[in-house]
């Protein structure tokens, strides 16, 4: 019984990601076929003017340009099936090479932000809520508000400002030293290139995990259940560890899971303004330079990737709340 | 106990001549909220006003009171578990001793436990025997747990259960359970019986009575005047925040003659099986300033003085009366 409806659920789930990926992949191809950046153009460059109209036919008929774009949407299509993702045009490497190089290095920078951003969010958010009207709670209320508002872009920008340009604290950007061979760079350097970027990263996800979660606890606690709690004798830590912690985890969870879309999106802005070296970045480059394989390659991956942390939001939740478990499972 | 008689001097008389102190008793018990409005001007919301009440070991007192006169907040306010902007005067004692905000904080959940009205009491994400083995202070948690939900009727199976799991009367079950594995000597029921078909309704009254013949002191906290006069000794009028009259169970009969308050008696009087004359008029609202008597309103019998000054509460034949007139 049990076995049967884990299968249903796995049934379910995969059938919901696969239609999720063909429709993807459909926008995307449209988007990018309508888009006025020639590729051939971009992929020769500055050299154009000694193109000859022939060379550049022949380039047009090798890469398929001149299919129709349902043609070439299809052969692409067939190409992924088969698991292939085709070769990039500026990295002039296979896509998937590509992607999993890039995204490693976003990976830590994403990977480091969500952590740091959903604790310090959820610190704040029980520090706030527990003292709900003191200036505690409206200062970091009004700093949540002014976060919330805030480009991620902007505060980059200021973060290199300050930190890197004023007070030379960090470097200006890339992920090491420039001038060096990448097997003498030290972990040290890594990680100094990596505090900004992670920073003004994890800075974005903040607010969101506080104010709810000082929400979700303000509610908690104006509950009947915790007031049956204190009537039972029950006060401040010992009340919150039993029965906040967990209420309150329900819109922390589920929100920071479903966050890795802004994550990523807020890596593409960090990384572009640090020129950190990784998937974001990439992601720009491609959509400029006409990169048709490595931007839907990347699309299919972060759909992926965003699909992953709704899923595991998912599951988390039936672990944290008995009502979740049975109403899926039923 | 001896020592805690200095201590009262200022009390009311009591109705009864009870030769030892009553195990709980609150002298005119006032309960108002700061509020700030626009800016920094505060105002203050009266809710309780002269609220008093003594209860004896093994003795269940009702107070009756129609919604929105406070008797909820009467509850958390005897537990000490009211919001920070809430300031209280008069006092509580418990067995003879002035019920400090320390003492609150120890004796609750131990010596004086709460039966709440609402299903949503219990924790939704805990099980629900945990949530009864909490109130257990010795090493046996489970047992005496497991012990409790036999005799309330709920089946083994049910202390891994989550509230939601349960229905409303498994769940009132669970929650007088939390009051029988205590060795509360005081337990506060807060309205149980509302929402209840018949049937759960005269369970959870027998829950009350059994309690009480286990030696424990109930205040029976209902708007439900049948089934407080079905097992209550005695029955304390709660209106608008004040105990307007304190009677005896007995003296609810006829065409209510032995009833001391004007209110009392058309509270009495307005019920299906006597009269069923409704009372005109509303109770005065949380925080609107009365100068005299708070019924004086709304009573047949007012004159003057009834609008001008506060009456007290005074014994009278064997129960209390707040009023001139009786």
């Amino acid at each position: 019984m049990q076995l049967k409806r884990v299968s249903l659920y796995v049934i379910k789930k995969t059938l919901k990601l696969v239609s999720l990926l063909i429709a993807i992949s459909v926008l995307s191809f449209l988007l990018v076929s309508y888009s006025p950046i020639d590729p051939i153009q971009s992929y020769i460059g500055a050299d154009m003017v000694r193109v000859s109209p022939e060379q550049r036919d022949n380039i047009a008929a090798y890469w398929g340009l001149d299919d129709s774009k349902t043609e070439q949407f299809l052969n692409w299509s067939k190409a992924v099936l088969q698991g292939n993702l085709g070769t990039s045009l500026i990295y002039r490497a296979p896509v998937a090479d590509v992607i999993a190089e890039r995204f490693l290095a976003s990976l830590i920078l994403m990977g480091i932000a969500w952590l740091m951003s959903g604790f310090i969010g959820f610190i704040l958010g029980i520090i706030s809520g527990i003292q709900e009207g003191s200036w505690v709670d409206r200062i970091i209320k009004g700093y949540c508000f002014i976060l919330a508002s805030t480009p991620a872009f902007w505060l980059a920008l200021l973060c290199l400002m300050l930190f890197s340009v004023s007070l030379g604290w960090f470097p200006v950007g890339l992920a090491s030293p420039a001038g060096i061979l990448t097997e003498d760079v030290t972990w040290l350097e890594r990680a100094k290139h990596l505090v900004l970027p992670a920073l003004t990263l994890s800075i974005i996800g903040v607010a969101n995990v506080a104010l709810h979660t000082r929400q979700k606890l303000i509610e908690v606690l104006g509950s009947e259940y915790a007031r049956f709690a204190k009537a039972k004798g029950e006060t401040g830590f010992l009340l919150l560890w039993r029965h906040g912690l967990r209420n309150i985890s329900l819109p922390a969870v589920s929100l920071h899971f479903a966050s890795f879309g802004e994550l990523f999106g807020g890596a593409v802005l960090a990384e572009q303004v640090f020129s950190y070296p990784g998937l974001g970045q990439a992601v720009v480059q491609a959509g400029l330079g006409g990169d048709i394989p490595l931007l839907l390659g990347i699309v299919l991956f972060s759909t992926l990737f965003v699909f992953a942390g709704n899923l595991l939001a998912d599951l988390l939740y039936q672990f944290i709340d008995p009502r979740m478990r049975k109403e899926e499972l039923q | 106990m001896e020592i805690q008689q200095s201590q009262k001097k200022e009390n009311i008389p009591l109705a009864q001549n009870e030769k030892s102190p009553p195990l709980f008793e609150v002298n005119h018990l006032a309960l108002t909220f700061r509020q700030y409005e626009k800016g920094l001007r505060e105002s203050n919301l009266r809710v309780i006003r002269n609220f008093d009440l003594s209860i004896n070991q093994g003795e269940i007192v009702a107070v009756v009171g129609a919604s929105g006169s406070g008797k909820s907040l009467l509850a958390d306010t005897i537990l000490g578990i009211l919001p920070e902007h809430a300031e209280t005067s008069g006092n509580i004692l418990f067995q003879g001793k002035i019920l400090t905000k320390e003492n609150q904080i120890r004796l609750r959940g131990k010596d004086i436990v709460l039966i709440p009205q609402s299903t949503n009491a219990l924790d939704p994400l805990m099980k629900v025997g945990k949530q009864v083995q909490s109130v257990v202070k010795n090493k046996h948690k489970k047992a005496v747990q497991e012990r409790i939900f036999q005799k309330v009727g709920l089946a083994k199976d049910t202390s891994d259960r989550y509230p939601f799991e349960l229905s409303g009367g498994m769940i009132r079950r669970v929650l007088v359970s939390t009051a029988m594995v205590s060795d509360a000597k005081l337990v506060i029921a807060d309205e149980p019986t509302p929402g209840l078909d018949e049937q759960a309704r005269d369970e959870a009254i027998q829950y009350m009575k059994k309690l009480a013949t286990e030696g424990k002191a109930i205040m029976f906290i209902t708007h439900d005047i049948t089934a407080a006069l079905e097992i209550a000794d005695k029955v304390a009028v709660f209106y608008a925040g004040e105990t307007v009259e304190i009677a005896n169970t007995e003296d609810f009969s006829g065409k209510g003659e032995n009833l001391r308050h004007p209110y009392t008696k058309a509270l009495w009087n307005a019920l299906p099986q006597n009269d069923f004359i409704p009372l005109k008029g509303i109770q005065p609202l949380p925080g609107e300033s009365v100068s005299g008597c708070v019924f004086a309103a709304r009573c047949p019998i007012a004159t003057d003085v009834c609008t001008e000054d506060v009456p007290q509460l005074r014994p009278l034949n064997h129960g209390m009366v707040r009023c001139y007139h009786a």
